[in-house]
């Protein structure tokens, strides 16, 4: 055989091994809206940028005939490519071929890309579409999911690793993502579960949809496994896609740098949109925009724990991490979730260099029975421990409430925030007025003739004493009182005299985080 | 404590309701997994409920008996293993609300002592 057979031959196999499961098996993908392994990765990645490898890899089953068996790339594409100029390695599971089940051979090519990423140093994203452990293949399959699980943790922290649920992932298969740091799901098309709905039906004779049970929405919005919700697979790529455009390659690098842009400041003039009286709500989000390059912020967990907000955007062209207390939603506290959430993505930025921005505006601390059965005390406890650990660049701006253990937790300078900024309208204190007044005059109220009146004028010399920016500023435990509209000059010009901040922490194995 | 309550003439949407904290009240809006939490219900000693979801297989004992702690009540198996339900206290039942075979939920009443 010459050059021009070879390669013929050379085509024909690769025409072969791009088939996946078949026409019929492919049709069946598209009938429930779901795209292919190949061209979810083909649009996620740079026109013509993606590499694929490992295409001829045979599956390793041996045992209930499977030898006899060919299954095409056995079920997993995997490559190199780029986003936007951003060098990723990718995997896809192809629910095609027989199922997107996991063996031996399958977890070998997943691991091997994934063994890349590390050693490369840049990103790594997973497609999950797969019914779970090829069962033929036995503890072979537990063994590749196994590696797959070290592997992630191994490279936790040191390149950004993302996954994205566009099928079922359900069993032992959860864990990878779980262990990742982005996980992206579709509306009708994602589902994740340890147990499924026919075990559950089984054990406990409950009924419960897949849909219910696990789809995207329950998982954006009730569990927090996942981070961004799309509509459609196209909404979701796009959503990578900026988040790529946000993060490092590793945790060695810094975010690549935007040309700076302004605010657009007629739609979020900043002045405009927090009410004077603390206990009036506002979309916290508008301020982030009115601050933020080009008024882009990319919010995460968007649906979770609403009560914080957090994401990235860019001031002056660089990435930072925003967490924003949200007055909006159950007034800003913090609670068991919010605090999760906040702590999780704050160690985030921190392992690879995005300098954080906290927004205070919090009433404080959740009250409730649930609230401390669900251990308030050790998930709270997360948001100190982020903060006090993270040493990348800490800005904090206070602009309307902080009382509390909450002034504390929310990156105060006692954990070691670099420049803290309150607006006049700040109100640093041990508590709200009316619940200080009550207990610092409690005797002098319930003695006085007139109780309510004693307690109102109480209520009213307190705020007039406490409830500003001034006794926290005398102490120096706030940097700057700025106005409003000087927050984004005050953030960015931190951010440049910190551009070189080190700070080591003290040498150790690695701490022991309240989990 | 926290307490909600909607307030009144408003008709702007968002739909904010009020959140009691430290004696002030805010305007916002409340999240639904903080509307559906479960208020907080302490547990009788005289209510045998299930530990984990399962299938009863043995009834040991029935109605107006009287048992000593730590008397087998029943067992109920679950995830492959059976468990013996043991009398938390001195007692008569006052009724049983399961047979053999019942399939039970997590924290179903299973009987009563008087």
């Amino acid at each position: 055989m010459g050059l021009k057979q070879k390669t013929a031959d050379l085509k024909k196999r690769m025409r072969e091994a791009v088939k996946g499961g078949g026409s019929k098996a492919i049709e069946k993908q598209k009938a429930i809206g779901k795209k292919t392994a190949r061209e979810r990765i083909l649009e996620i990645l740079d026109h013509k940028s993606f590499h694929e490898y490992d295409m001829f890899v045979k599956h390793a089953g041996t045992d209930f005939d499977m030898d006899k068996k060919y299954l095409p790339g056995d079920g997993v594409v995997t490559g190199t490519g780029s986003i936007s100029g951003h060098p990723v390695c990718i995997y896809a599971q192809d629910f095609t071929v027989a199922g997107g089940s996991l063996g031996w051979a399958h977890a070998k090519k997943i691991t091997k890309i994934m063994d890349h990423a590390l050693k490369l140093k840049i990103p790594l994203i997973g497609i999950n579409d797969s019914g779970g452990a090829r069962i033929q293949e036995g503890v072979n399959a537990l063994a590749g999911y196994g590696e797959i699980f070290y592997r992630n943790t191994r490279a936790s922290g040191v390149i950004p690793q993302i996954s994205v649920i566009l099928g079922p992932c359900a069993g032992g298969a959860v864990y990878s993502p779980a262990l990742t740091d982005f996980v992206f799901v579709v509306d009708g098309v994602s589902k994740m579960f340890i147990t499924g709905p026919e075990v559950i039906k089984t054990v406990l004779g409950e009924e419960i949809t897949m849909e219910e049970l696990g789809g995207a929405r329950v998982h954006s919005e009730i569990t927090g496994n996942a981070h961004f919700y799309a509509d459609s697979e196209e909404q979701c790529f796009d959503q990578i896609k900026q988040l790529i455009s946000f993060i490092p390659w590793n945790n060695e690098k810094k975010a690549e740098p935007f040309p700076k842009k302004p605010p657009k400041t007629r739609q979020y003039n900043i002045d405009d949109i927090m009410p004077a009286d603390p206990r009036q709500p506002y979309d916290v989000r508008d301020v982030i925009k009115s601050i933020s390059d080009d008024s882009e912020f990319l919010e995460i967990s968007e649906l979770y724990a609403s009560n914080i907000i957090i994401g990235f955007s860019r001031i002056a062209g660089q990435t930072v991490g925003l967490v924003a207390n949200q007055p909006m939603v159950l007034a800003g506290v913090l609670d068991v979730d919010s605090s999760s959430k906040a702590a999780r993505f704050i160690r985030y930025c921190d392992a690879f260099n995005i300098p954080l921005v906290t927004l205070v505006d919090l009433p404080g601390y959740l009250p409730g029975i649930d609230q401390e059965h669900a251990g308030v005390i050790r998930h709270g406890a997360k948001l100190l421990y982020a903060y006090s650990e993270a040493t990348v660049p800490k800005i904090t701006v206070i602009m309307r409430k902080a009382y509390g253990g909450g002034y504390i937790a929310m990156c105060s300078h006692h954990l070691r925030a670099d420049f803290v900024g309150a607006w006049p309208t700040a109100e640093i204190a041990v508590m709200g007025p009316e619940g200080a007044a009550n207990i610092i005059f409690r005797n002098e109220i319930k003695n006085a003739e007139n109780p309510d009146d004693t307690r109102k004028q109480k209520i009213k010399e307190y705020k007039d004493k406490f409830a500003n920016p001034y006794v926290a500023a005398a102490y120096g435990y706030i940097d700057a009182v700025i106005e409003p509209k000087e927050t984004r000059n005050f953030i960015l010009h931190a951010l440049e005299v910190s551009s070189l901040k080190v700070e080591i922490n003290p040498t150790k194995k690695h701490g022991i985080p309240p989990f | 404590m926290a307490q909600t309550n909607e307030l009144k003439n408003d008709t702007k949407k968002p739909s904010y309701k009020s959140l009691l904290i430290e004696n002030i009240k805010y305007r916002t809006l409340l999240t639904k997994k903080f509307q559906e939490k479960k208020p907080f219900v302490r547990k009788d000693i005289k209510k045998v409920t299930a530990i984990i979801p399962g299938t009863i297989l043995n009834l040991y004992v029935k109605k107006n008996n009287r048992v000593k702690e730590g008397d087998k009540l029943l067992v109920l198996e679950a995830m492959k293993m059976r468990n013996d339900l043991a009398s938390p206290i001195d007692g008569i039942i006052k009724d049983i609300y399961v047979k053999d075979g019942s399939k039970v939920t997590k924290g179903e009443l299973l009987l009563e002592f008087k």
